[in-house]
């Protein structure tokens, strides 16, 4: 039996595994968490300036291939994210791997044939009512967790007894995998989205606000941020956060032309990747009263670099500061949390005036 | 009794304490080389601090900052630790309140500040290249057999500094090197090595950054006469530099530390206080974490590194 597994990104492992274990009769390996081991792996055997991405969806598929793995699944277009799939089979294969490395996505966008035809390779009996059914229960789970976060992140800053938001959290993808159907889905949602309002906190009305943008991969996985939100959290700071799996997979592609628009002053093409959308939050969390705003990418994110100076400026015009970071597979911890704090007290300080 | 607030500022090269009283005097300070060795370093600080202290003073507050500051925070029960962006603006408005723009270049770092109305509206800090820190300076005044004190006279000497490649440290050693085997006069060489920090620091750290009037010019590197020419040269502006300006980030703490006082008097006994740290590696994990424990007198108060909680 073909033994699929895929990079980690996040939670969405369990959507995924959930969705490759309905509509393929293969044996499912659920990638182990990233580690340091992961990284050191990922670096080992990648080019030396490729971003930080490559490095760690690279450890997590050696990782998984030493579990057993035999066929992997990779995600991701736009931006060099793109040509990882086929750079990262040549450097499995030199390794002396000998596994299927499969992009489904190309050009950025969600071919729904190809797709299909790609797993009908992974396994030929793949039936189709099946697939379109388990497809749209799993974009609607997606949905739900991305939801479900938002509203996490804007009040797990403020909670009284620590850890429980994590902890009801848990739960809720715990049932999630164990799903049958689309109305258990949307009652487990209504349920658990009660639970978590009913999770007590204490919210100030005029609460520190922080708008978080930046490159896909190092935002949606906080292992590679070095748990950036985490830390802000801790300082009581309420977070909000575009980019989501919901977002770049369905509704990025509708977007993105109103996002021009609304920063033609500033940018008139698309510049690859998230980069425009992130000049078009920059000017929303500008317009909106947000504190500040952290900028974070992995080190060599050409997109990103490309926004970063439209992102100051715009910044620079309506008076927010912007911290930007860029991480890599070395970076040291004690610096982030330097500038971190200082970020905090900055921010402090211009409140108190 | 009259009230002293302590602020220590340890950083990776030297280490600064300062005591002020409640209207920011200072009666006491220090300034002494950190050599590797932090708790060594801050023991013999509060020495020299505790002779220059006059009898009739009690510490009331204790803050602490730099790169050491968490450690040492738990050595002297600091009731406040703070970074060293915090801290240096903070020392700086005490005594310029309308300060706009504060250069700093330490010894490992540099960073720029800027200021509006009193309070932070922005900064910035070298990330991933140590070019153009004291450090840099030093090591290579140790190979061109200078001491770091006369580099700044040196520099003022010459009249026609080289031009170095000094986008990176060790480009701009091998760069030096050529232009000495060349044959350049040593106080050209010394005057290029300061006008290549100040290229450096605007590059690297002030990128994009109105800088504006008043400035001013801290850390130890302001102490070299030949870095604040260069930098009244390139920006074309007048350039404050403070007599203490090296210990800025401790002034900046102590009043911190007076401006967040718990009331509790603080003793600086430091010599019976027995305070070790000790480094373990957990393999519970793949994340094969790097841990350190700390105790003082046998107690365990901290334990620092752990990505899981655990510790």
């Amino acid at each position: 039996m073909t033994k699929v597994s895929f990079p980690l990104m996040g939670d969405y492992y369990v959507p995924a595994k959930f969705l490759l274990n309905h509509i393929l009769k293969v044996e499912v390996i659920e990638p182990p968490f990233i580690s340091n081991k992961t990284i050191e792996l990922g670096s080992k055997y990648s080019p030396e300036f490729v971003c930080t991405p490559f490095k760690y969806t690279l450890g997590t598929m050696i990782e998984s291939i030493e579990k057993g793995a035999d066929t992997l699944i990779q995600m991701g277009g736009g931006c060099r994210y793109g040509y990882y799939a086929n750079v990262q089979k040549e450097i499995l294969d030199n390794l002396g791997y000998d596994v299927r490395v499969i992009n489904l996505v190309t050009k950025g966008q969600m071919d729904i044939g190809r797709i299909y035809r790609l797993l009908k390779e992974i396994d030929p009996k793949v039936s189709k009512l099946q697939t379109v059914y388990y497809s749209f229960l799993v974009i609607k789970m997606v949905k739900y967790m991305d939801l479900i976060d938002d509203y996490i992140r804007a009040n797990i800053g403020f909670e009284i007894n620590d850890g429980e938001f994590l902890e009801v959290r848990n739960l809720m993808l715990n049932d999630f995998a164990k799903v049958k159907n689309y109305r258990e889905l949307r009652r487990l949602y209504k349920d658990y989205f009660w639970r978590f309002k009913k999770i007590k906190v204490r919210k100030p009305d005029n609460c520190l606000k922080i708008g978080i943008i930046g490159e896909l991969y190092t935002i949606m996985e906080p292992f590679s941020n070095y748990f950036l939100e985490k830390e802000l959290a801790k300082n009581h700071i309420e977070i909000k956060r575009f980019t989501t799996a919901h977002y770049l997979l369905f509704e990025k592609a509708f977007k993105i032309k109103k996002y021009i628009k609304y920063v033609k002053k500033y940018i008139k093409y698309p510049m690859g990747a998230d980069a425009s959308d992130n000049v078009a939050r920059t000017k929303y969390l500008c317009e909106h009263g947000y504190d500040g705003i952290i900028h974070i990418k992995s080190s060599f994110c050409t997109p990103e670099i490309g926004a970063m100076p439209i992102i100051s400026k715009i910044a620079g015009e309506y008076d927010v500061p912007v911290l930007f970071f860029s991480f890599d597979a070395n970076t040291s911890e004690t610096g982030i949390k330097t500038r971190l704090e200082a970020f905090y007290d900055m921010l402090e300080m211009r409140r108190e005036k | 009794m009259k009230d002293g607030y302590l602020g220590v500022d340890i950083g990776s090269i030297s280490t600064k304490g300062v005591i002020i009283d409640d209207k920011n005097n200072i009666i006491a300070s220090s300034y002494i080389w950190t050599e590797g060795n932090p708790v060594k370093a801050v023991r013999q600080l509060i020495n020299n601090l505790k002779k220059d202290l006059p009898s009739d003073y009690q510490i009331r507050g204790i803050g602490t900052t730099g790169s050491a500051r968490k450690l040492i925070g738990l050595m002297l029960r600091a009731n406040i630790v703070k970074n060293e962006i915090t801290a240096h603006a903070v020392g700086t408005l005490t005594f310029y309140p309308n300060v706009r723009t504060i250069l700093e270049i330490g010894g490992q770092d540099s960073k720029i500040i800027l200021l509006r109305n009193g309070i932070i509206t922005n900064y910035a800090m070298n990330t991933l290249c140590a070019a153009g820190t004291g450090s840099f300076l030093s090591s290579q005044a140790k190979r061109l057999g200078l001491d770091v004190n006369e580099f700044g006279k040196y520099a003022l000497k010459s009249k026609n500094p080289v031009k170095i490649a000094a986008r990176c440290t060790v480009f701009a050693e091998s760069d030096l090197v050529h232009k000495a085997q060349v044959g350049y006069p040593k106080e050209d060489i010394i005057a290029g090595l300061c006008k290549s920090i100040v290229l450096n620091y605007l590059n690297n750290v002030g990128k994009g950054k109105k800088i504006e009037s008043p400035i001013i010019f801290q850390g130890g590197v302001s102490k070299n006469e030949g870095v604040v020419k260069y930098f009244k040269e390139v920006l074309n502006e007048d350039i404050i530099v403070d007599p203490n300006s090296h210990l800025m980030g401790a002034i900046g703490i102590a009043v911190l530390a007076r401006k967040n006082k718990v009331g509790h008097v603080y003793n600086l006994e430091m010599t019976n206080v027995k305070f070790d740290t000790k480094a373990i590696e957990c393999h519970r994990c793949p994340n094969n974490c790097e841990l350190l424990r700390i105790y003082r007198n046998n107690e365990l108060v901290d334990s620092w590194g752990s990505k899981c909680g655990k510790y």
